[in-house]
């Protein structure tokens, strides 16, 4: 192993590594929203928003999210859509991971139980209220570990942006192992940085969803 | 420069063959995802633990790190050790371990989950404790185990388009050479995503007639 390359070429790793956490964190929030946005619409009184919340999550999760990229990067000037490589890399990631969000979101408030909603609704809440202050503070609870799980897939998915040269870690390592020929160096250098990343998300998450419970 | 979906007919045949690579890629990534998922159960659960500890920190790191990650290092760590593969059996490799790691997670609980019960009885009429896995735990587990197992698969069809990267001529990078072509990247990656898409469809509807054949089946 060539650890003289590695202390040469480290520092380029952890900038890189600082460029996957920027795509981690706006690609979760951008998610986030087109998650709660999509599970509102699979669940909303009106069909037309239930077909079209359930084709969002049906179209996104039924095609790779490298094609997807592809489309909005590479074909998203022939309509009018000039976006740079990371914009465009957490807006695709971000529309993407937000189909998966829909489906666990919907799954962790279909899952509450009926009666609650009716409960409240006898009691003199409005349907507003009732989703709000009933519903929604149950469902949140159940949430966090499935979204915990979605959030890990997100980080490892910004691995793609590579593929339209964004220099986060990946990329970077992609780079290295053409100019030294030193793969497995290279990789222990990303794969290093990616675990702390995803280790520390998922303790934190863990952290959140020991909060969150009510024992 | 809008749209103009009438260059797709003149190289429907590259998509088509792309097709046919990606199905077929796809399917033997899937197939040793499946048995390569049950090899790794075994050792992760019964190994000595001289094997079992690395394995485990093995298979952690392969969840840990990006897919697109792992094939780099497969396709161009072979290559350094000597071992010159053509792209697409490196590509095969990379997606079949991946998903093996994540199918034996998936095989150790419901083994683990087996009532001990058989273990026992099979070890009663005198099956070793090998042949006990191999013919009375695993197939149970294995039959609990395939709708799950069903969804890493879709998952696998959809990150082969990463074996593109590596310059495996599948549906991805079929799409690629038609963009060269024609300097439509819209209209061919659309193309593309729609016959991922109808691949999708027909996966998941053979993964329902399977499910509901285990059902019929308990």
């Amino acid at each position: 192993m060539d650890i003289d390359l590695m202390m040469r070429v480290y520092p380029f790793f952890l900038a890189a590594a600082w460029t996957t956490i920027q795509l981690s964190v706006l690609t979760a929030l951008l998610g986030l929203t087109m998650g709660a946005l999509g599970a509102s619409a699979r669940l909303s009184r009106f069909a037309l928003l239930r077909f079209i919340g359930a084709a969002y999550v049906s179209l996104f999760r039924g095609t790779p999210a490298l094609i997807q990229l592809f489309i909005l990067y590479f074909g998203g000037p022939q309509i009018g859509i000039q976006l740079d490589a990371f914009e465009a890399g957490v807006i695709g990631l971000g529309i993407n991971a937000g189909a998966y969000m829909t489906e666990t979101i919907r799954g962790a408030i279909i899952s509450i139980d009926k009666g609650q909603r009716e409960a409240a609704r006898t009691l003199g809440l409005s349907q507003w209220q009732a989703t709000y202050k009933v519903v929604l503070p149950q469902a949140a609870r159940l949430m966090v570990r499935p979204l915990g799980v979605n959030l890990n897939m997100l980080i490892k998915a910004t691995a793609l942006v590579a593929a339209i040269s964004v220099v986060e870690l990946t990329y970077t390592a992609q780079r290295y192992i053409g100019s030294t020929y030193k793969p497995f160096e290279m990789f222990l250098l990303a794969g290093v940085l990616y675990m702390i990343i995803i280790y520390a998300t998922g303790r934190a998450v863990a952290w959140l969803d020991r909060r969150v419970q009510i024992t | 420069m809008g749209l103009d979906f009438t260059v797709v007919p003149g190289h429907l045949d590259i998509i088509l063959l792309g097709c046919a690579w990606t199905i077929g890629i796809a399917l033997a990534a899937a197939l040793l995802s499946f048995f390569g998922g049950i090899v790794f159960a075994v050792i992760a659960l019964y190994a000595p633990w001289i094997i079992r500890q690395p394995f485990r920190l093995l298979e952690w790191v392969f969840m840990g790190t990006p897919l697109l990650l792992q094939l780099f290092l497969i396709y161009f760590g072979l290559v350094q050790i000597g071992i010159d593969l053509p792209a697409f059996v490196a590509g095969i490799i990379g997606l079949g371990l991946h998903f093996a790691v994540y199918n034996s997670e998936l095989i150790q609980t419901a083994i683990l989950s087996v009532d001990k019960g058989q273990m026992e009885a099979a070890r009663t009429v005198g099956l070793s404790r090998g042949q006990a896995l191999r013919k009375v735990v695993i197939p149970q587990a294995v039959r609990d185990v395939i709708p799950p197992i069903g969804n890493n698969m879709i998952a696998l069809l959809k990150d082969s388009a990463l074996v593109s990267v590596i310059g495996v001529s599948e549906l991805t990078l079929s799409a690629q050479r038609a963009i060269g072509a024609t300097y439509r990247p819209f209209e061919f990656y659309l193309v593309a995503a729609l016959f991922y898409y109808v691949i999708n469809l027909g996966m998941e509807a053979v993964q329902r007639r399977i499910e509901r054949r285990i059902a019929i089946s308990r």
